[in-house]
C-alpha cells in the first residue's frame, strides 16, 4: 500500500522584522496517519516552523518563501498563500493545534464546554446545544471520568494535565487530518506526560490522523514518533525514520543531543548500606500544613498538609535528592530545610556547621543566628531567567550577598566576584554585563556563583536544570558535581527528573503527596524499585532509544489511586503504611 | 445565591465605610478655628450690630453648635438627640444652610439629581469612547490608528477642562447652535418635567459631558489598550485562532473579556475624579450641579451644607465601587468561583 501524502513543506524560510531569514530551507513531508517529530533545543526554530503551517506566528515574523501543500480529495492548496478567511476554514477543521502551556491555552473566562463546542459551531454549523452531545463524547474519549462536570467547569477549576486533555479534546473534535502538537507534555509531570502521549497515539490509531510533534525530548520522540526532523539554529540537521536517526545518528549534532540526554542506569551496582557518620543536615518529623482560604467570604477553608512527617539525614559532602511530581511537597521541604519556612510544631531541623560540632536547631534560631545559618546554607533556583535581577550587573549580583553580610571591603568583594566567575567556568571579563547578555546555561552558572559567594557548606538546588536545554543541562550538572567535590559541598537536590537525579545523587527519596514513599541509593532505587509509585515514575521516564517503549499500564497503576496498588502498599483508613527498611539502606512505605 | 450574599455583604460594609467617612468629613471641616455663626457674631460685634447677636446665639443653640464637637457630630448624623430630638442625616433632616438661610435640602434638592445626571452621562461617555478606541488601538498597535488615538487621547488629558469648555462653547454655539451655559433653557427652570424640558436638558448636557469625560476617556482608553495588548499575546488567543475563529471575533470574544476587568473595576475610581473635576467645570459652565454650592459652602464654613455635599459625593463613590465589585463578580468566574470546591 502506497502511503498517502498529507502535507508537503518545501523551502520554508521565516525571518523576523526586516532581518534576514533565521529559519531556512525547511523541507519535510507528513503522510496520513504518521507522526513526525520536530526536535531541537530552544531557539532551533521548531516551534515557529510548525506554527508557520497554520500561520499562527508572532507579529514580527515574516514568511519569506516556501510552500506548504495540504492535499485534499479535490487537489491541494498552499497553506502559506491562502487568504486569512480561507485559512480560517482549515484551522480547527482539517488541521488543529495543541500548545505547550496547558495553564494558559484556554480562556479563563469561558467554560470548557463552550470553548470546545465552538469548534463544531464554527466548522460544522452546529448550535451549542446540538454540539453538546459530541463534546461530551470527546471528553469521555480523552479520559475525563465525568464529562458533564468538565463541560460546566472553568479551566482554573481543573489541573494542568486535565486542561491538556481538554485541549486535546478540542483539537480532535472535528476529526482533523493533521494535529500539530507543540511541546504538548513539557509542562506536565512525567506520569501525566506518559498518559497524554498514550492518548494521542490511541486517537491516532482510531481516526488515522497525522501528527506533527514538536519537542526537545528525545525520549518522547523515540516513544511516539515514526519520523524525525532534527533542527538547530533554524536549519534541518538530519531527518529520517526514528529508528535510523535515534539508533544510528548520522549527524554529529544528533549524536551530541542523544549523548546529553540523561538516562536511568539499567545495571545493578549495589553498594553497601551506609550509616551516616558525619551528617550536615537532618530533618526529623517535619510536617507543614497550610490554611486554605475558604470559598466565598466568611466560610472556613480547610487545612492542606503539604508535607507529612518527613525524616532524612544528609551526610557531609553528599547529595541527597528528593524526587516528586508537582504538588508532592518537595519544594516546601527545601524551604523548610533552609529555614525560610517554619515547620509545624514538633518538626526538628538540625544543622551541623562542622564535623562533631553541636547541631543548630534551625526551627528555634533567633533572627541573628538565623542569618549566620543562612550564610552556610544557600539556594540555587529553578528559573535562571527570573532569579537574576535584570537591572544588576553581574558584579553587583555577585557582591550583594557579601555586602548584606558585611564581608570584606569593596576591593576584596570584587576579587571574590572574579574568583567566583572562574569557579563556575565563566570569564572575569563578563563582570560588567547584565543578565540579558547571557544564555540560560550561563545564567544558571551565575546563580550558582551567587549561591557560592558566602562560602556555604550546604546548597539547596531546587530543580536547577529543568529550565535548561539538554546539552546545557548536562554541563550544569557537571559543574555542580565538580564544585561539590572541589569545595566539599553538600547538596539537597530537588527534581522531578529521575534521570538527572540518577546521575548526581548519593541517596534518593521519592515523595508523593507530602510523604516519602521510598528512599534508597540511586542504583538500588532505579534497578530494584519496590513501591508502585516509584515504578510508575521510572516507567514514565522516556528514553531516547527505540527499543525501550513505555509501559503505560505500570504508569497508570502507580500514578493512580492508591487503591489500585498491590495490597501491601495500600492506604488503610486514608493512612499510608509506615516507612520501613526492607533492605539495608532501602526504605519503603509498605505493610509487612 | 453567593452573588446576593456578596452584594448584601458589600452593601453593609459600604454603610460602615460611609459612617467613618462622615466622621472624617465632619471633623476635618471643623479643624479650622471658628464656625460660620461665631464668625458672624464677631462680624456683628465689630460693626456694632449688637441686636443681631441674640438671633445668632439662638441659632447656635438651635443647631447645637454650643455642644462639644463629638456631640455635634452625633446630632448632625441623627445618632444623638439634639435640641429637637433625633433629627439628623439618618432621619432625612440635612440641616440648615446659614449662608443661604435656607434648609440644605432645599438648596441641593434639584442640584443633586443634576449632579448625578451629569456624572452618569460623563461615565457613559467615557465608556462609549474608550471601549472602541482602546480596542482599536490595541488591535492595530503601532500603526497610524494607534498613534492618532494616542495623540488625541494625550491632548484630551493635557488640556485643562475649563479651557476645553470655553473652546467648545464658542465653536459649539457658532457651528452647531449649541446652547451656552446652564443645564436647561431658563424658561424651564422650576417647571415640572416635560418633553421640552428633557430635550433642553439633553441638549445642554452635550458639552459638559464631553468636557468632564474627555480626560477620563483618554486615560481609560490607554489603560484598556495596555491591558488588551498584554492579553493579545497570551496562548489562549493562539488557541482561538487555531480553532479557526475569525480574527475580529477572536479579539472581541476572548482577550477583551479578560482585559475588561480593570475597565469595570475603574467605575469606582472614575466617579470621585469626575465629580471633583466637575466642580470647577460646573462653575465655569454655570451648571446647576452641587459643585458651585460646595465651593461657596466651603469658603464660608457653612458646615451643614458642605458636610452634606461631601457626604453625598462619598456615597456616590462608594456606590460606584460597590457596583463595580458586583459587576466584576458577575463578569469574572475566577472571582465568582475562586474558592469553589474542586
Amino acid at each position: 500500500m502506497r502511503e498517502k501524502r498529507l502535507i508537503k513543506v518545501r523551502d520554508l524560510s521565516i525571518g523576523f522584522g526586516k532581518g534576514p531569514a533565521l529559519i531556512r530551507d525547511i523541507n519535510f513531508d507528513v503522510n496520513c496517519g504518521e507522526t513526525l517529530a520536530l526536535v531541537g533545543e530552544s531557539g532551533s526554530g521548531k516551534t515557529q516552523t510548525c506554527r508557520a503551517i497554520l500561520r499562527i506566528l508572532p507579529k514580527a515574523a515574516r514568511i519569506h518563501s516556501g510552500t506548504a501543500i495540504l492535499s485534499s480529495p479535490t487537489g491541494g492548496c498552499d497553506l502559506l498563500s491562502l487568504s486569512e478567511r480561507e485559512l480560517g476554514d482549515i484551522r480547527g477543521d482539517r488541521i488543529s493545534m495543541i500548545f505547550q502551556e496547558p495553564m494558559h491555552s484556554l480562556s479563563p473566562m469561558h467554560k470548557i464546554g463552550a470553548q470546545v463546542s465552538e469548534v463544531l459551531c464554527l466548522h460544522r454549523g452546529h448550535s451549542k446545544r446540538s454540539a453538546k452531545q459530541e463534546v461530551l463524547q470527546s471528553f469521555a474519549r480523552v479520559g475525563f471520568p465525568d464529562p458533564e462536570r468538565v463541560y460546566r467547569s472553568y479551566p482554573f477549576e481543573i489541573s494542568g494535565g486535565m486542561r491538556q486533555r481538554a485541549m486535546i479534546a478540542m483539537a480532535i473534535i472535528a476529526k482533523p487530518d493533521l494535529l500539530i502538537a507543540d511541546e504538548p507534555t513539557t509542562a506536565l509531570d512525567v506520569t501525566t506526560q506518559a498518559q497524554v502521549l498514550g492518548l494521542i497515539k490511541d486517537l491516532q490509531q482510531e481516526t488515522g490522523m497525522a501528527v506533527i510533534l514538536v519537542t526537545h525530548d528525545l525520549g518522547v520522540v523515540a516513544n511516539a514518533a515514526d519520523k524525525v526532523v532534527v533542527m538547530r539554529k533554524g536549519r534541518i540537521m538530519e531527518s529520517g525514520s526514528v529508528a535510523e536517526v535515534i539508533d544510528d545518528p548520522a549527524h554529529g549534532y544528533t549524536r551530541q543531543l542523544i549523548a546529553a540526554a540523561p538516562v536511568i542506569p539499567h545495571e545493578a551496582n549495589p553498594s553497601c548500606a551506609r550509616t551516616i557518620e558525619d551528617p550536615i543536615l537532618q530533618l526529623q518529623n517535619v510536617s507543614k500544613s497550610f490554611d486554605l482560604r475558604g470559598g466565598g467570604f466568611m466560610s472556613k477553608g480547610g487545612l492542606v498538609k503539604a508535607v507529612r512527617g518527613v525524616n532524612f539525614t544528609i551526610g557531609r559532602g553528599k547529595t541527597f535528592a528528593i524526587v516528586g511530581e508537582s504538588g508532592s511537597g518537595k519544594s516546601t521541604v527545601a524551604q523548610i530545610a533552609l529555614g525560610a519556612r517554619a515547620p509545624d510544631t514538633g518538626g526538628i531541623i538540625r544543622f551541623w556547621p562542622e564535623n562533631g560540632a553541636t547541631p543548630l536547631e534551625v526551627q528555634t534560631l533567633e533572627p541573628e543566628e538565623k542569618r549566620r545559618f543562612q550564610r552556610q546554607a544557600q539556594m540555587v533556583f529553578q528559573d535562571p531567567f527570573s532569579s537574576l535581577s535584570p537591572r544588576m550587573q553581574v558584579i553587583d549580583t555577585l557582591t550583594e550577598p557579601l555586602e548584606i553580610h558585611n564581608i570584606g571591603i569593596r576591593r576584596e568583594r570584587q576579587d571574590r566576584a572574579v574568583e567566583l566567575l572562574e569557579q563556575v567556568g565563566l570569564s572575569p571579563s563578563m563582570l560588567r554585563r547584565f543578565p540579558h547578555a547571557f544564555s540560560g546555561g550561563q545564567r544558571q552558572r551565575l546563580s550558582i556563583a551567587r549561591a557560592l559567594a558566602l562560602r556555604p557548606s550546604l546548597l539547596v538546588c531546587d530543580e536547577p536544570t529543568s529550565a535548561l536545554d539538554l546539552s546545557v543541562q548536562a554541563q550544569v550538572l557537571e559543574l555542580l558535581e565538580d564544585i561539590r567535590d572541589r569545595m566539599a559541598l553538600s547538596y539537597l537536590f530537588i527534581s522531578h527528573d529521575l534521570a538527572v537525579v540518577a546521575r548526581i545523587a548519593d541517596e534518593v527519596a521519592v515523595m508523593r503527596r507530602g510523604q516519602i514513599v521510598e528512599q534508597a541509593a540511586p542504583d538500588v532505587l532505579f534497578t530494584a524499585p519496590k513501591h508502585p509509585y516509584t515504578k510508575a515514575l521510572i516507567a514514565a521516564c522516556l528514553e531516547p532509544s527505540v527499543c525501550q517503549k513505555i509501559d503505560l499500564d505500570a504508569v497508570a497503576t502507580g500514578a493512580g489511586n492508591p487503591q489500585s496498588w498491590p495490597e501491601e502498599y495500600r492506604f488503610k483508613d486514608m493512612i499510608a503504611p509506615e516507612l520501613v527498611e526492607t533492605d539495608p539502606g532501602h526504605f519503603v512505605r509498605v505493610a509487612l | 445565591m453567593p452573588i446576593i450574599r456578596f452584594a448584601v455583604f458589600r452593601f453593609l460594609s459600604m454603610l460602615g465605610t460611609l459612617v467613618v467617612v462622615s466622621a472624617l468629613v465632619f471633623f476635618i471641616m471643623n479643624l479650622p478655628p471658628g464656625d460660620y455663626l461665631s464668625n458672624l457674631i464677631s462680624e456683628l460685634r465689630a460693626t456694632g450690630q449688637e441686636s443681631g447677636i441674640a438671633k445668632v446665639e439662638f441659632l447656635r443653640h438651635e443647631y447645637a453648635l454650643d455642644q462639644p464637637l463629638w456631640k455635634q457630630y452625633l446630632i448632625w448624623m441623627g445618632f444623638y438627640p439634639g435640641p429637637h430630638g433625633f433629627s439628623g442625616i439618618v432621619q432625612g433632616d440635612f440641616g440648615w444652610s446659614f449662608e443661604f438661610d435656607k434648609p440644605v435640602a432645599e438648596i441641593v434638592g434639584d442640584a443633586l439629581w443634576m449632579t448625578v445626571l451629569v456624572n452618569v452621562a460623563a461615565i457613559l461617555f467615557v465608556y462609549m469612547v474608550a471601549l472602541p478606541l482602546g480596542v482599536l488601538a490595541a488591535a492595530k498597535s503601532k500603526t497610524w490608528v494607534d498613534y492618532t488615538s494616542a495623540f488625541v487621547g494625550y491632548l484630551g488629558l493635557a488640556t485643562p477642562n475649563f479651557l476645553l469648555a470655553l473652546i467648545l462653547f464658542y465653536y459649539g454655539h457658532k457651528y452647531f447652535n449649541l446652547p451656552i451655559g446652564g443645564l436647561m433653557a431658563p424658561e424651564y427652570e422650576g417647571e415640572p418635567m416635560s418633553m421640552g424640558k428633557v430635550n433642553s436638558i439633553l441638549l445642554h448636557l452635550i458639552i459638559p459631558t464631553f468636557v468632564i469625560g474627555t480626560s477620563g476617556a483618554a486615560a481609560m482608553m490607554q489603560r484598556l489598550r495596555a491591558n488588551l495588548l498584554d492579553e493579545l499575546s497570551k496562548p489562549y488567543v493562539d488557541t482561538a485562532r487555531a480553532k479557526g475563529v475569525p480574527p475580529v471575533r477572536a479579539i472581541l470574544k476572548y482577550p477583551l473579556r479578560v482585559a475588561f476587568n480593570p475597565f469595570v473595576a475603574d467605575i469606582g475610581n472614575l466617579l470621585p475624579s469626575l465629580i471633583s473635576g466637575s466642580v470647577l467645570v460646573s462653575v465655569v459652565l454655570g451648571l446647576q450641579t452641587i459643585g458651585p454650592a460646595l465651593l461657596t459652602a466651603l469658603k464660608s464654613q457653612d458646615q451643614f451644607l458642605a458636610g452634606f455635599i461631601l457626604l453625598f459625593v462619598a456615597a456616590l463613590t462608594l456606590i460606584g465601587t460597590m457596583v463595580s465589585d458586583v459587576l466584576l463578580m458577575l463578569l469574572d468566574p475566577r472571582i465568582r468561583y475562586g474558592g469553589r470546591d474542586r
